[in-house]
């Protein structure tokens, strides 16, 4: 007898997951056919060495939609996000700068820097605010489609104009500069001290193959400016036990609500029917049949590879084979001895949760130089996590991990011999570089897990190991993601639909991918 | 002028914003951090430690401590094994509560009780002719009050004595880095956790030892703002917040029965005697006049309140304790009581609140409003009667 189900979600990552429990929660029969051992994708813990767990690759907290949170009990399930408060980046000449949760701390750390520049930072912040304010609702609605014909196409540009108009114009300038420069000139604009402008860079780089002089990147920096923890804007948090627990929170409340979660279950293909989906093919050659389909991972894998041409148009198809992936970034994850320390901090140890290496904004640009032709950075940015800094379930007592994440890493084999020489020069890289500004780091190693762009590929199933599954450019986002007329969750393919991050709002642990797919699936009433 | 604990040495060089309250007439930290977040969550992931040493505390021995206790007490002591910790609420002869403490039966004549307020005075009246000695400790005992998931594994590295044995409300005298110390696993978090009591002047090696190994089992030093929060989630009355002291109220409508504060539970009116037992059995055949119970408040409303002035959501950073009016209906008709102390918990995501309601209005499920101010503007926002404790983690018993 075959299988039968209402709908089967292809990847059991932290969007199809959600996808997953929308669905089951509104009484559908749901499958979740993952590839791998575990459920999470990119958000996953594995233990790598033994007694100490990694947060493999995804590593921080801050999108992850408040809706979501609140309509699965995601808290009920053991989803447990604690903040982190300081953001400490470590200068090449000794000194540092430290900001923290509250302003008055920043605000004297800042002047020692520069005293304009401390006045500058909460007005900059409050500006930020304001247009992450009215950018934000943007992020839990199906994308609009400006180009349809007719009213439709007019109605939905209202809809666009309606999330501008409580904007002052100074915010409204602002905006448009956002969408338009490179995140230094936009800094430059409003600071005058190095690391400062270095630090808030690193969120307009992150997951982009650009460099901070790079025209597009000041948008990026807006989007990190839409997260928030229990309301307090741009807030960022590690989840206890690493990210993994953020899509084991995710399957639970799935599996309350009835959902089947099958791990290495490899999806080969989606069986198509008169250009409709009615289930999938599995590796195996089993087929499970399905009134809907929904697809969790990113474009080029939902389009080109579980499905064949002849079902798509020429202008997806080419839209799609465009879609710019580029992956620049790898993670390196350190399983320690003891407690690593930074020079610049000498024995204080409560500030290392989160350290930034992007001592100067050249250090960024030249980092990107480095890797923009091939090959990575000699001296990378690294975004250097300690969860064990709070969080005692990870490693063993007096113990640490440190989660790495680092740019940028060309997903480019050239000039390397081969993948294994790659990995070996890019974690001696990070090693060596990190070794400048924490000196005992390499007495520490007990274990070292190196993962490049096409490891995170591999590992995954992210096409070029960009972690976003596609750039978070203005090009790539909104009704263009993951391309223009594609954008509402549906495909050409009746009953098979996208919830993964290469759609609307994107990538990060959002989860609004998975439950505007999930809702636009019900809306549809074709299950 | 207020006192020092015996940890001042130690906490006012960790308490960064110099932010203290006047606790029993004792400097004690609101929070160590400028923000509070960290102890929070250390409470809830690692451990906290709390200097309770302010806990007024005394020493109750002779042949007749228990029935000294017993008469007092609305739960019966004479259950209380050696080695036991009973918590349990006095009243004045009226049935209005006291004080809430602990009762700890150290030795079979011999029992130490920790209050909120001084309650020497009414000891004595009460033991007036039996056979006791009482001793008031207060400030001869460091108290510290060590919470979390880790405050076990931690405590073990230290203790002489083997803790898989000291079970939940349970007391043994051991040795802590060498100190002599007494470990109670009870706590004011509704966590796991232990309160260690000690000779005043072994506080600070007791301190340095728990702080040695703060990396280790992510130990913070913790206070009143995060204990606040966690004791609201845990589901437990503070006195000034839910409940006001018979002693020190001014005016009748101050008063308080344990039945009105939800603490049936500790109130046993079976026993032979106890001082306002008569006065309680009438209130309950007549049926109390209020009853105390949890509430969760629909964010999703308050929300839509913020958006009617343009405002994203604005959640309470942490809890407050002053009285918000409750009403049966959302035009403000009908007062039905009052929420006394409430918290969003970061935790639980849940927006929750105590509340003191009519008891028609009290069952579970039962929905109702509560009175929400957004830019000075006064609204409502629909709650609902939920269970307490709002957290209760298996590990707190386990």
């Amino acid at each position: 007898m075959t299988e039968q189900y209402d709908a089967i979600i292809i990847g059991g990552g932290h969007n199809g997951l959600t996808c997953a429990a929308y669905l089951a929660k509104a009484g559908r029969k749901v499958l979740v056919l993952e590839r791998r051992h575990l459920v999470g994708g990119a958000a996953v813990t594995e233990e790598i060495y033994p007694g100490f767990k990694f947060t493999v690759c995804s590593y921080v907290v801050s999108l992850l939609r408040p809706e979501v949170i609140r309509e699965l009990e995601l808290a009920k399930h053991g989803l447990h996000i604690m903040p982190l408060l300081s953001s400490f980046a470590p200068m090449e000449n000794g000194d540092y700068l430290l900001t923290h949760a509250d302003d008055s701390s920043n605000y004297h750390e800042l002047r020692r820097h520069s005293k304009r520049d401390a006045e500058m930072f909460p007005l900059f912040n409050q500006m930020m605010y304001e247009m992450a304010h009215a950018v934000k609702p943007i992020l839990a609605t199906v994308p609009p489609d400006p180009s349809a014909p007719g009213l439709r196409g007019l109605q939905d540009l209202n809809l666009l104009r309606k999330h501008f108009q409580g904007m002052s114009k100074k915010s409204f300038h602002c905006l448009t500069k956002l969408m338009t420069m490179s995140v230094s000139d936009f800094l430059d604009e409003w600071f005058e001290t190095d690391i400062l402008k270095s630090l808030m860079a690193l969120n307009g780089i992150i997951g982009t193959m650009l460099g901070p002089k790079s025209p597009g990147t000041a948008y990026v920096l807006l989007h990190h400016y839409m997260g928030e923890l229990d309301g307090a804007f741009t807030a960022w948090g590690a989840q206890q036990g690493g990210t993994g627990g953020v899509s084991e929170a995710i399957a639970s409340a799935a599996r309350s609500y009835g959902a089947e979660i099958r791990c290495n279950a490899p999806v080969e293909r989606v069986l198509v029917e008169d250009g409709t989906a009615v289930g999938v093919v599995m590796e195996n050659g089993d087929e499970i049949k399905s009134k809907v389909v929904a697809s969790g991972c990113d474009p080029t894998v939902t389009f080109r590879k579980l499905l064949e041409e002849k079902e798509l148009p020429d202008d997806l198809i080419s839209a799609i084979d465009n879609f710019k992936y580029r992956g620049s970034s790898g993670k390196v994850n350190l399983a320690l001895d003891g407690m690593p320390r930074f020079s610049a901090l000498g024995d204080d140890a409560s500030a290392q949760c989160m350290a930034e290496i992007c001592p100067n904004m050249d250090y960024l640009e030249k980092a990107y130089d480095d890797a923009v032709y091939g090959g990575f950075s000699k001296r990378p940015f690294m975004d250097v996590e300690m969860p064990t800094a709070n969080d005692p379930t990870m490693a063993p007592p007096g113990k640490h991990v440190l989660s790495i994440f680092v740019q940028y890493a060309n997903y480019a084999l050239d000039p390397y011999d081969s993948r294994d020489a790659q990995r070996d020069a890019f974690g001696d890289a990070v090693v060596n570089t990190l070794s400048d500004f924490v000196p005992n780091i390499k007495d520490l190693i007990l274990h070292k897990q190196v993962l490049t762009p096409w490891d995170i590929e591999q590992r995954i199933g992210l096409t070029e190991g960009n972690i976003f599954q596609g750039e978070l450019t203005l090009d790539q986002l909104f009704f263009f993601r993951p391309a223009p007329g594609y954008s509402d969750y549906r495909t050409p393919v009746k009953n098979y639909y996208q919830c993964g991050s290469g759609t609307h709002p994107g990538g990060g642990i959002t989860a609004g991918p998975g439950r505007l797919g999930a809702l636009e699936i019900l809306r549809d009433g074709n299950v | 002028m207020l006192k020092k604990t015996p940890f001042h040495e130690r906490t006012s060089q960790l308490c960064e914003g110099e932010s203290w309250l006047d606790w029993a007439g004792h400097l004690s930290a609101n929070s160590y951090e400028l923000d509070h977040s960290h102890e929070y969550y250390a409470v809830r992931t690692g451990c906290g430690i709390f200097d309770v040493s302010p806990l007024y505390k005394y020493h109750v021995r002779g042949r007749d401590a228990m029935a000294l206790l017993d008469r007092m007490s609305t739960r019966n002591v004479a259950k209380c094994k050696v080695g036991q910790i009973v918590y349990t609420a006095w009243c004045d002869d009226d049935g209005h509560i006291v004080d809430d403490g602990t009762i700890a039966r150290l030795g079979e004549n011999f029992f130490r009780l920790t209050t909120a307020m001084s309650l020497l005075y009414w000891l004595e009246d009460v033991g007036f002719g039996m056979d006791v000695e009482i001793e008031e400790v207060s400030q001869e005992q460091g108290a510290l009050a060590i919470q979390g998931p880790t405050s076990k594994v931690l405590l073990q590295q230290l203790a002489d004595a083997n803790l898989d044995d000291l079970k939940y409300f349970r007391i043994i005298e051991t040795k802590l880095a060498g100190v002599p110390v007494r470990i109670g696993r009870n706590g004011y978090t509704g966590d796991l956790g232990y309160e260690v009591f000690m000779d005043a002047n072994d506080g600070l090696a007791v301190w340095d030892a728990l702080m040695e190994k703060s990396d280790e089992y992510k130990l913070r030093p913790a206070g009143h703002i995060a204990l606040d929060m966690v004791r609201i989630e845990a589901g437990l009355v503070l006195i000034d917040a839910e409940f006001m002291s018979a002693t020190n109220a001014m005016y009748p409508i101050q008063r308080t029965t344990p039945f009105e504060l939800g603490l049936d539970w500790v109130v046993n009116l079976k026993k032979s005697h106890f001082i306002g037992l008569r006065a309680l059995r009438e209130e309950k055949a007549r049926g109390p006049a209020w009853t105390t119970v949890g509430l969760q408040i629909d964010v999703v409303a308050l929300e839509a309140l913020y958006a009617r002035f343009g405002m994203p959501l604005i959640l309470p950073y942490h809890s407050w304790t002053d009285p918000v009016p409750l009403y049966a209906d959302a035009k403000q008709g009908r007062h039905i009581g009052k929420a006394t102390s409430g918290t969003w918990s970061p935790i639980l995501k849940r927006y929750v609140a105590l509340a003191r309601l009519k008891p028609e209005a009290a069952k579970i499920g039962n929905s109702l409003h509560i009175e929400m101010t957004v830019e000075g503007q006064r609204f409502t926002v629909p709650a609902t009667v939920v269970e307490t404790p709002f957290f209760d983690p298996p590990r707190k018993r386990a």
